[in-house]
């Protein structure tokens, strides 16, 4: 609909807002503790509502991105680093493309 | 060893970690379409990955700027927070151009080394670790874009699912370990299945989904299960 940059403007314009201007104006921590929490709380809900149900439709078969799904939930409970749980669910879903191509 | 070296060498495995990240940002931008410059431009200017891949979906979806500009304030609202704690941190003295030029690498990582520091932080010690963690940053977008659009369609399948990867060794270990956060994240995920499948529901567009989904879960959780109370020491 736009141009890319225009969004792009616009992406970054309120990205650096939202970093700079509590640098700039506020000297006092927050207080409230509701305001504390859900900030807390804000970084992993969005995560995990970017991440289900969009993780099933990052790849060519549902079947295989659930694969890739429950490997990263297992790898992750492990406490594996960032990249060996991409890298897993990546594995997990070649394996399982690899195996469905046979059938189909 | 002077503020600027020792925040480079705290920098060097934020600029590897960060390279991994965004070569999975590179390549779901490739999959969308976008060429390797324009998203190593995205990433040069954001340097953030969950409100870049969200904004990237606004993108590809031609979605409102309103919504692009709602998206990355709530996503991205964790920054404040940050910057707010750092602004204590810092010499009253500290002039205003070095608090503009601190902000842009006001990134999760840059922000968990920099509060380690003791009082008061030299800008310095940021510009040292942003000076290494932002080229590892674009680069890795640039070569995972330009590796997006020469492999086999399969390997890009199979790698299509890393970014999510990432995110889930994010939230797995806190969730595993605080049940409230756990709470936070099973609800969002359901509430993001809900706009999704649910006729009505599911005409809601994507960025708006997640601006819905995480005021919904962290404001609840937040309301039902407040975190502790600290000292006043950040």
């Amino acid at each position: 609909m736009y141009d890319l940059y225009i969004y792009v403007l616009v992406m970054a314009g309120v990205t650096y807002l939202v970093r700079m201007l509590p640098l700039v104006l506020f000297r006092k921590p927050i207080k409230s503790r509701f305001l504390k929490s859900f900030l807390y709380y804000v970084p992993y809900a969005c995560l995990a509502a970017m991440t289900v149900p969009a993780i099933f439709f990052s790849t060519d078969y549902t079947l295989s991105a659930a694969a890739g799904f429950i490997v990263a939930l297992i790898l992750a409970y492990k406490e594996q680093s960032l990249i060996k749980v991409a890298l897993g669910a990546c594995a997990a879903v070649f394996i399982v493309e690899r195996i469905l191509t046979l059938f189909l | 060893m002077s503020s600027f070296t020792e925040g480079s060498r705290l920098g060097i495995p934020i600029a590897l970690g960060y390279f991994a990240v965004s070569f999975t940002f590179g390549i779901a931008a490739a999959r969308g379409g976008i060429s390797a410059w324009q998203a190593a431009f995205i990433s040069l200017t954001n340097v953030t990955s969950a409100g870049q891949l969200a904004g990237l979906g606004i993108i590809l979806a031609s979605g409102s700027l309103w919504e692009m500009a709602l998206s990355q304030f709530i996503i991205n609202l964790r920054y404040s927070l940050m910057s707010l704690s750092i602004s204590q941190k810092l010499s009253a003295r500290t002039p205003l151009f070095h608090r503009f030029l601190m902000a842009f690498g006001m990134t999760d990582e840059i922000f968990a080394i920099s509060a380690m520091q003791k009082n008061p932080l030299a800008p310095s010690f940021m510009y040292g670790a942003m000076a290494l963690a932002i080229p590892g940053w674009v680069l890795g977008t640039w070569v995972g874009a330009m590796a997006g659009s020469l492999l086999p369609s399969y390997l890009m399948s199979a790698l299509g699912v890393a970014i999510y990867g990432m995110f889930i060794a994010i939230i797995v270990p806190p969730a595993k370990r605080d049940p409230a956060v756990l709470t936070a994240v099973v609800l969002a995920m359901v509430l993001a299945c809900l706009f999704h499948f649910l006729p009505l529901l599911n005409r809601v567009s994507g960025g708006f989904v997640i601006i819905i989904c995480t005021i919904l879960a962290a404001g609840l959780m937040a309301w039902l299960m407040p975190i502790e109370e600290e000292p006043d020491d950040v």
